[in-house]
Parts: structure tokens; sequence; C-alpha cells
């Protein structure tokens, strides 16, 4: 017998499919993946340890640039923790809260918009991209008016929001996804009927269930290998417990279910985002709590109160008492999860992210070895990874 | 009835007729395959709701120029680990076969020069359909030369693909074929488009709708072209066997490309569609058709993902040869009985 030679092959961090500079190192047999290495840390930019030498507020824009490709879920994470680290959760005013949710919920389909459209890329579909990022722009848009950014919104504050919804801005929401659910089927139409596409994702990466909770999957590739588990439900924070929605699962364990499930997620989030349309209600968007608030602008300007409470907030913050927490929420990629310790002073002690990518990203060498090259980048693309939040 | 001229009855006659015909077949292929990337920058960005390009000109119609100088001026690398001669070899290897596959198509019928007549194909071989299957089996050469010379990993894997996919595509493609001249009795491209002359219910693909497909499809897979074009997969393989090109070496092969489309179009239009027979002057229906063809082909690309390398491989072997060979025996009983 010949002796069998392998081929190792460096796929990234400089490579059109990777998503971003996710170093893959490769042996292979001719075509087909014998071993696989995942390497991160190439996109290290120390957010963690940043975070600890800022006051609770200003490390808040760190948390964009996390998972830039949704940075609203990562806002809400961080200023949920730190309004549980406070203790201050009950007192966030309805308004911010629905706000809150149908941000996040349009920033999940911001995420899943992008996700598809790498996706069909990289598998060769190209048209399904520029569809995807046309959808994509309107939400940049609005994200524009919301914040004044398009991608890092910085938007949520702790206690509440940062503005309120700009005029029309309701409109410009309830126009999106009256669209939306016909462009879900345009790309459906391309994709998911076509055999070639049916045939180079039936089947492709799969995990088990049993797998996928042994590694700690989340988000849709979780419920795609039928595992019934969202925090939106199950542990249900920022008032998700008043919406009705359907948690989306599969039990293909494939990429084509992966795909049709984060379909139908966009559909669901539809419905969540007209359900806060009808519960928005006028009202503050602050909670009524002056040691952690900042005071209205027209107070700030007309009295020296006003001023000189800004001033303390803006330059020492606030102090929660010594403690540490855990916030976890369900961001588009999976349990973004938020764990704070606080030693008493104005800068956190230790602010831990779990990032879903990252640990999503752990099931990658199991789901490609001993299938092919093209196969590698299907299964990339179905775990919907981002390296900003993989090496934070 | 005029003479047909030939090198015995008027031989300055018969050369500058010649040279004359050659330029302008090439001529109009270098034009059209400078335009075919405008036309498919074009027609792709309208399919995505882009524009295209506007930049360059009226309507960016002189992109395909910019592009050229671009690549023209741009640094000529050739990698200190790659083997040099076989490197510069293997873009003419692929782009030589390419243009002169189009010598055999015929474009017209006759048309009178100096009171002789003159055919309006460059050369009509009697073997013509064993020739440009040759041509067709050139053009792997330069392919695997590339992926090869380049000592690149992921040309490699490109040149390798590329091997495998145009040798198992072209049984097919040649089996299909072989119904065509069945049916003609000839090998030779002008024998065929006279076979099919009288009505457009004689162009073969009344006759020949399975074999019409499968060379479609098969052509589609031996020109590299969505859903087939794995070797240059870029999302895999970043650009397959010419990742390490730059500069014009990089424009041959992107020139090759769309000769190729044009080869097989022209090909297709003649063995299936009646060659140069239409309602127009010969050459201009002979285009039409050509450009019905390059517009699936874009068509395609903007529409299909692409098909994962085993799945090719079965489609080839277990898919489009047994249909090829089904399609020559039906044919053949028909002929026979």
């Amino acid at each position: 017998m010949a002796k069998k030679e392998t081929m190792t092959i460096n796929m990234g961090p400089q490579h059109p499919s990777t998503h971003g500079v996710l170093q893959l190192v490769l042996e292979l047999d001719g075509e087909t993946v014998v071993n696989a290495v995942p390497h991160v840390g190439f996109l290290h930019r120390g957010v963690e340890k940043l975070a600890e030498n800022r006051s609770y507020h200003r490390a808040l824009p760190l948390t964009d640039r996390l998972d830039y490709l949704a940075p609203m879920s990562n806002n809400l994470g961080y200023v949920l923790a730190v309004e549980k680290l406070l203790g201050i959760t009950d007192q966030i005013p309805e308004r911010a809260k629905v706000v809150r949710v149908m941000m996040a919920e349009i920033t999940r389909i911001k995420s899943h918009l992008v996700w598809l459209a790498t996706h069909a890329l990289d598998i060769g579909a190209m048209t399904v991209f520029l569809y995807c990022f046309r959808e994509r722009e309107a939400i940049m848009d609005m994200y524009e008016k919301l914040s004044g950014a398009r991608m890092t919104s910085n938007y949520f504050r702790v206690g509440g929001l940062s503005l309120d919804l700009p005029e029309g801005f309701e409109n410009d929401v309830l126009e999106f996804i009256d669209a939306m659910p016909g462009h879900l089927n345009t790309y459906e139409g391309l994709l998911t009927g076509n055999k070639i596409w049916q045939k180079r994702t039936i089947g492709v990466a799969k995990i088990s269930a049993e797998d996928a909770i042994d590694i700690g999957l989340t988000g849709p590739a979780l419920r795609a290998s039928g595992v019934d588990w969202d925090l939106r439900r199950d542990n249900p924070y920022s008032g998700y417990e008043d919406y009705d929605f359907k948690v989306i699962t599969r039990d293909g364990c494939d990429t084509f279910d992966r795909y049709t499930a984060r379909l139908d997620e966009m559909r669901e989030s539809c419905k969540i985002i007209r359900q806060a349309l009808d519960k928005l209600q006028p009202g503050p968007i602050l909670a009524d709590e002056p040691s952690v608030c900042l005071p209205a602008k027209k107070d700030v300007v007309n009295s020296i109160e006003g001023l000189i409470h800004q001033f303390k907030i803006i330059t020492e913050g606030f102090k929660p008492e010594e403690g540490e927490i855990y916030q976890g929420v369900e961001a588009p990629k999976g349990e973004l999860g938020y764990y704070m310790v606080s030693d008493g002073t104005a800068n956190p002690f230790r602010m831990k992210v779990r990032p879903p990518s990252f640990v999503n990203l752990q099931a990658l060498p199991q789901m490609i070895e001993g299938s092919m090259i093209a196969d590698v980048v299907a299964a990339i693309g179905t775990l919907d990874i981002v390296l900003g939040e993989i090496d934070r | 009835m005029p003479e047909m001229l030939s090198l015995s009855n008027d031989p300055i006659l018969f050369l500058s007729v010649m040279v004359a015909k050659i330029l302008v077949v090439f001529i109009v292929v270098v034009l059209i395959v400078a335009y075919a990337t405008y036309a498919e920058r074009k027609i792709i960005g309208r399919m995505q709701t882009r524009l295209g390009p506007t930049m360059t000109g009226p309507l960016g119609l002189l992109q395909p120029i910019a592009d050229g100088l671009k690549l023209f001026f741009k640094e000529d690398i050739i990698p200190a680990q790659s083997s040099k001669f076989a490197f510069i070899l293997a873009p003419m290897m692929i782009l030589v076969p390419a243009f002169i596959t189009v010598a055999v198509i015929p474009f017209g019928d006759f048309i009178t020069v100096g009171g002789y007549l003159v055919p309006l194909h460059i050369t009509d071989l009697n073997v013509g359909i064993l020739y440009i299957l040759a041509m067709a089996g050139l053009g792997v050469y330069g392919i695997v030369l590339a992926g090869w010379a380049s000592n690149n990993k992921y040309s490699l894997i490109g040149g390798i693909r590329s091997a495998a996919q145009m040798v198992s595509y072209e049984l097919a493609a040649g089996l299909s074929m072989i119904a065509v001249f069945m049916l003609s009795e000839t090998l030779s491209l002008r024998g065929i488009v006279d076979a099919q002359a009288g009505s457009v219910l004689n162009w073969y693909i009344f006759s020949q709708p399975l074999a019409f497909c499968l060379f479609v499809i098969t052509s589609l897979a031996e020109i590299n072209r969505t859903p087939f074009d794995l070797p240059e997969a870029e999302t895999e393989l970043v650009s397959g066997f010419c990742t390490e090109y730059s500069s014009m070496k990089y424009a041959l092969f992107f020139m090759a490309e769309y000769a190729n489309m044009i080869v097989v179009s022209a090909i297709t239009a003649t063995l299936f569609l009646g060659g140069p027979a239409g309602p127009f002057a010969g050459p201009i229906n002979l285009l039409l058709k050509i450009f019905f063809f390059m517009f699936l082909f874009i068509w395609i690309r903007a529409t299909f993902p692409r098909v994962r390398y085993d799945q090719l491989m079965f489609m080839g072997w277990k898919v489009f040869l047994p249909l090829a060979l089904l399609n020559i025996v039906i044919t053949g009983a028909v002929i026979v009985f």
C-alpha cells in the first residue's frame, strides 16, 4: 500500500470566506479534510481589559465593537447587566423596554441578513448577497436616524435610552416589517427549492443535539439541532415575557435546517417588532434614578443643579455596590453573556463577555472533519461567526 | 455559376481574402470578449439591483478598455518558487486554443469576390468536430500547468479540480455531439450546417433536444462557468489556478474565459441551431445566437450556487454520461429502423 500523504493548507487569516481573520489550518487528503484547527486572536483589541479602566457609562461603546453586525444586541446585554448590578432592573420605564426589544429584534434581522448574504455567497449564490444588503441598508438608515451611526450605534443607556425615537420612526419600522416577509420569500425563491443549494446544504456540517449541548452551542445553531432553548422565552429579560412568538426549532441538525430556522426567526422577529410597535406608548425613556442617569438636556442648560448633576455623572460615573452578576441575552448568534464584577468603584472590576460566536466556533472541527473543502466554507457560514466577537 | 476561389485559380486573391477573413474574425472575437465583460457586469448588475460600470465613458462603455489598460500597467509578478517556463506558458496555452477553435465555425454561406465564390468560414476541416474536441482538450493543459507551476496549494487544488472536471465533462460533451453527426453523417461543421438547412424545424435542437441540453450543461462545466466554476471558486480557493497571476497574464486567463464562452456558444449554435441560418445575413444570425447563449450563461451565473466537487463528478459520470450514451442508442435505433 502506498504511503498516504496529506497536504496542510492555511485557510486564512486572509481568505475571502473566513468572515474576518479566522485562520484554519486544514489537513487535506485530496479534497477531503482530515483535520481542522481554528486559530483565533488576530483581531484581539482587549475590550474586556479596556472596560476595567473606564466608568460603566464609558465602557458601553466598547460593546458595539464586539459583534459589529449586531451592535444593539451587545448594548442591550451590557446595559441589562449593569442595571442588574445596580439593582434597578424594575425601574426601567416601559417605553424604554419596548424600544429595546424592538431594536434588538431589528438588530436580529440585520445580523441574519448579513449571515444569509455571506453564507449564500460562500456557496456561490451571488445575487442573494446583494438583495440582503439592500434590505440591510434600510436598517442601517434606521440606525442612523436613531443614533446617528450606522454601525456602532451606542444607543441604549444604563437606565433606559439615550434619545427618544425620532419623528416618523415608527412608520419606517412598520414599512420595513411589512416588506420583509416578501423579501424573505424572494430569498427562499432563489435558494430553498434550488437543487444545487439543497445538495450543498442538506446533511452538510451536521452536529447532533448531544454534541451541540456538550460544546455549548447556542442560538439558531443549537435550535436547528432540535434543542428547544431560547433565552427570550426561557429566561426573559426586558419584557420579552409579554410578547407572543414561537421559538423556531428544527431536527435536521444540518446546514439546510439552520438556514430555514434563521429565515423563520426573521419572520418571528417581524412579529415581535409589530407587537412592540403596538405596545409603544409615550412616556419617559430613562429611569428615575438620578445617581445613574443623566438629567434631561433642558435641565442641564437651564439650571445649575442640572449642570452639576450632569458633571458629576460624566466625571465620576456611578458606583454599584460590591458584587457580581451574570446577564445573558439571546443575541442573533446565540447566548451573549456579560459577567460583571464590581468592587464598589466607578469602573467595573471585571467585565467578562461570553460571546456566542467564540463558543459556537468550537463546533467547527467536528462539523467539517471528513468532509470536502467546499463544505468548510459552508460550515463557517452556517455557524455565523463574527471575529470581532470571538477575539474581543 | 462562378468558380470557387482557391489557391490554384488566383493565389494572391485567395491569400488576401484568407488573411482578411482571419483578421475580421479575430477582431470580432476580441471585441466580443472585451464587451462580454462589460455586458456581464451590466447584466448581472441589473439583476442584482446594482448599476454595473457607469463612470468610464458614456454608460461606462470604456470600462473594458480601462480594465485592459490597468492590467497592462500592473506589475507582472512571477513567484520566485514557481516553475517559470510553465508559469509563462500556461496563460498562452489556455488562450490560443480558445481562439483557434473559431477557425472552423461557418459564419455564413458564400459571397462573391472578384468573380469567385468565397465561403464564409476560415477553414472547413472534414474532421471539424474532432478538431474542436482536440482544442478543448488542449485548453485543460493551460489550467493544469497554471495550477502546478504557481507552486501554490490553492492553485494546485484548482488545477487538479479543473483537470478532473474538464476530462469528465468532455466525455459527455463529445458523446452528445456524436448523436448530431450520426444524423448529419459528416464531421465537418459546414456539412452539419448544410444538413440543417431548409427550415427551422430541421435544426437539430428539435430532433436532438436531449443532446442539446446535455451539450449546453456540459459546456458550462468545460468552460468553468457557474455553477461549475470550481477551479476558481473564489470563496473556497481564493482564485484557484490564477491566484498567483497578475498583470497581462491574468488578463489572458480572463480573456480566455470569455473567448471560451463565445466558442462554446458558437459551437452550440452551429450544431443545434442551424449556425448562420436565420432571417438576417449569416454572420448576424450567428452573432445573435452567440449572444443568446452568452446571456444565458450570464443569467445562470446570477442565479445558481456552486456545486461541490464530488457532486460534480457524480453528475458527470453517473448522470450525463449514461444519458449521452442512451441518446446515441436511441438516435441509432431511429436511424436504422
